[in-house]
């Protein structure tokens, strides 16, 4: 067990799973010479030459393309996009070929394909290039869609995605890849689609998933000090959905609040709030409360971003009312 | 069509009652079911309800008037009907009772088993989570007039939690009585005087009726002693299912497994009328409370085969009622036996006098601790001990005996009292 960066574990779970595959390997923008635009990638590109890392052109949807042509035939690729808004150029590849082959030819092919791209904003990049569309992907069945909030759960979750037979998009936080946590040196695998508690707690559930955990985490020490002693469960994966640990700690606290840094409307909030209500109504003592993002194109301005991205004081003030 | 209320008969021997006070004004109009005046008759006061919709049009008795039963008291009409020519009394007027016949009751014809369930719905939505509102229903808890805590007035868990502490912890509280201050001994212009206070209504009646019973019924006295653990038992299990106020006491266990065994004694539920024995058809129990300055006996109908749960309900509300002097004339009358029990104030045992016309009363003791032989051993065990006093003009001793040795197979195998 090391404490590394999550960058280190995304790193250190694609070396080992290339490794331990021949038929793993990696494609993107700026991916081999360069190393990654997140140096995800550094020194795979010496070590497991051209052919395994490799460059592409700026062509998301050829990426995303290719890759699925190359899972067909029965490699595992792990395309790399530079952000998740870049997603929007390979949207058919993703949703209508990648999320349907298998279920439309009648699961003559599998599609082992992993898509990893970082996603959110809070670093001034603009609206077009700060946006937290997981739940849109989510939408589709078909597609697994997984995102995790520390780096064990980065390395452990990669690790077994890669070795999936189904497509996955694989969401990083870019704010994320320096947050350093332990993680299990070698072989460490995290089945897809269970969610887990990150914290113990009684008087109300927090669910969350990405970067909202360790903000949520923050969250909750400062609560602690209040008295209110905060639950965490971390969804790790928006598709499958795991409801099982976060209906069972509602039934534990009768309270609920869920933060998510995209939008509020149509978003995961919606649709945990929604199971919740199906599932646990008769234990809830107060209305689900939702914490997202403000309803605007993500603003370039430093003071006006942070204000539109939830932050450790709204999660605070959400969960204090939630418990009033 | 102009109809006439007459003064109901309220119970067996009652023979005429005061009118006490109005509760309409001639010209108000009334409906069915309306409270018309109050009546005070020997054993309490007691609301008269209208059996007419219609318009009050003349009073016949005034406030305070005594009124022989069956003596016309108030006119109904219908609205614009003319009332000049209403007097009292008018021959061909109804017989005597039959306005409100509905109360009226002898022992020849029992009153009908009525739903006396007060299912008053009350309107307007209470703001309560998901949570309250299931505990509630859970525990039986009335959400109606429970201050929420949480946003906005809503109930939540911890109001109720609130609650059943609160309802817990007066079960607990013992009340302390006070000494009286110390006289010193020598002060003898301390002591009183004799405080002399005339009888009220319902002593004299107490007084008339209990003289009467003692001199005219030879009474004879039969003990039992009862294993209380199975009721006792099963109790605390029906009752960790129930909220604080609708549990059921010893006394409903009683009240049901009597009842039930006097199915099989008809003898035991009967009424000397001159030389007939009137074995009655319902099973009605008396079951006596003490209100201020005598007592009262409210009665559980057809409580043979009635849940305990409703026999439970209906006593405690009649009682309560009893107690406020507000009890309804059908709740005190048509008792074919009676239940006084001293249990709570911790009485081994003790012996009732028989409440006429009846045959029979059994005097309830309270559960006690004590010690008891069983197969040879000695070891702790719950009893109970019930004497029952009975009419030897009906009745006899071996009779009396069987009679509560069947109760003992209700009370010692209590589900039976729950099939």
């Amino acid at each position: 067990m090391a404490k590394i960066t999550m960058r280190e574990a995304i790193s250190q779970a694609l070396w080992e799973e290339m490794e331990r595959d021949p038929g793993v390997f990696i494609l993107g923008e700026e991916v081999g010479v360069w190393g990654g635009t997140y140096a995800v990638t550094k020194g795979f590109y010496e070590h497991f030459g051209e052919k395994r890392v490799r460059d592409t052109p700026i062509a998301e949807a050829a990426i995303v393309g290719a890759a699925i042509g190359a899972a067909l035939t029965g490699l595992r690729p792990v395309a790399e996009l530079m952000t998740i808004n870049f997603a929007f150029s390979a949207m058919d590849h993703i949703v209508n070929e990648a999320a349907k082959l298998h279920y439309m030819f009648g699961g003559q092919m599998v599609l082992p394909l992993v898509i990893r791209t970082p996603g959110g904003g809070g670093r001034q990049l603009g609206a077009t290039h700060s946006q937290t569309p997981d739940a849109i992907f989510a939408h589709f069945p078909g597609l697994k869609v997984v995102a995790p909030g520390t780096p064990a759960d980065a390395k452990g979750l990669l690790k077994s995605a890669i070795r999936e037979n189904n497509p996955i998009l694989f969401i990083e936080n870019a704010t994320l890849y320096q947050m350093k946590g332990e993680v299990p040196d070698g072989e460490y695998l995290i089945p897809i689609g269970k969610s887990t508690v990150q914290r113990p707690g009684k008087h109300v559930t927090l669910v969350t998933y990405s970067k909202m955990l360790p903000v949520s985490m923050e969250a909750c020490n400062s609560l602690a000090k209040e008295g209110i002693d905060v639950e965490v469960v971390d969804l790790r994966s928006l598709r499958p959905l795991d409801m099982d640990p976060v209906l069972e700690s509602v039934r534990k606290t009768n309270r609920a609040v869920i933060v998510e840094e995209g939008w509020k409307s149509f978003g995961v909030g919606a649709e945990v709030a929604s199971r919740i209500y199906e599932d646990a109504f008769d234990d809830l003592d107060a209305p689900v409360k939702r914490v997202a993002q403000l309803e605007v194109p993500l603003p370039y301005n430093r003071t006006l971003e942070k204000s539109a991205i939830p932050q450790t004081a709204d999660v605070i003030r959400a969960v204090r009312e939630v418990v009033q | 069509m102009a109809n006439l209320v007459n003064m109901p008969k309220l119970g067996f021997d009652m023979a005429e009652g005061t009118l006490i006070r109005w509760d309409k004004k001639v010209g108000d109009s009334i409906t069915r079911g309306e409270v018309l005046a109050e009546i005070e008759t020997d054993k309490a006061t007691v609301e008269v309800q209208s059996t007419y919709d219609g318009v009050l049009a003349k009073l016949l008795v005034e406030e305070g008037q005594a009124v022989p039963v069956g003596d016309p008291i108030a006119w109904i009409v219908e609205p614009g009907e003319d009332v000049s020519a209403l007097e009292a009394p008018v021959s061909g007027s109804p017989a005597p009772g039959e306005a409100v016949k509905e109360t009226v009751a002898s022992p020849e014809s029992q009153p009908q088993l009525q739903s006396q369930q007060s299912s008053v719905i009350t309107s307007g939505r209470v703001k309560v989570s998901p949570l309250a509102r299931k505990i509630a229903s859970e525990r039986g808890i009335s959400l109606q007039g429970v201050q929420g805590s949480g946003p906005g007035g809503r109930i939540v868990k911890r109001d109720l939690e609130t609650l059943l502490d609160n309802l817990l912890s007066q079960d607990t509280k013992k009340e302390i009585r006070p000494l009286p201050s110390p006289n010193p001994l020598v002060d003898r212009s301390a002591i009183p005087a004799d405080d002399v206070v005339k009888a009220s209504r319902l002593r004299q009646a107490i007084n008339r009726r209990m003289t009467s019973s003692k001199q005219q019924i030879p009474h004879f006295y039969v003990v039992h002693e009862y294993d209380f653990a199975p009721i006792m038992k099963l109790r605390s299990e029906l009752n960790a299912l129930l909220p604080d106020d609708q549990k059921i006491s010893v006394n409903d266990f009683i009240i049901k497994a009597a009842a039930m065994a006097l199915r099989f004694y008809p003898n035991l539920n009967a009424s000397m009328q001159d030389d007939e024995i009137v074995r009655h058809g319902h099973v009605n129990i008396g079951v006596a409370v003490a209100v201020e300055g005598g007592l009262l006996t409210v009665v559980s109908k057809d409580a043979d085969v009635k849940p305990l749960r409703l026999i439970s309900s209906e006593v405690r509300e009649m009682a309560a009622r009893a107690r406020e002097g507000k009890v309804r004339p059908e709740e005190i009358e048509g008792s074919t036996f009676s239940i006084s029990n001293l249990g709570m104030f911790d009485v081994e045992e003790f012996s009732a006098i028989i409440n006429p016309p009846e045959a029979a009363i059994l005097a309830v003791g309270s559960v006690k601790q004590t010690p008891v032989v069983v197969n040879g051993e000695l070891q702790a065990g719950t009893r109970l001990k019930a004497t029952l006093s009975a009419d030897h003009r009906i009745t006899d001793g071996a009779e009396a005996a069987q009679f509560l040795q069947c109760m003992e197979d209700f009370l010692e195998q209590p589900m039976r009292l729950l099939l």
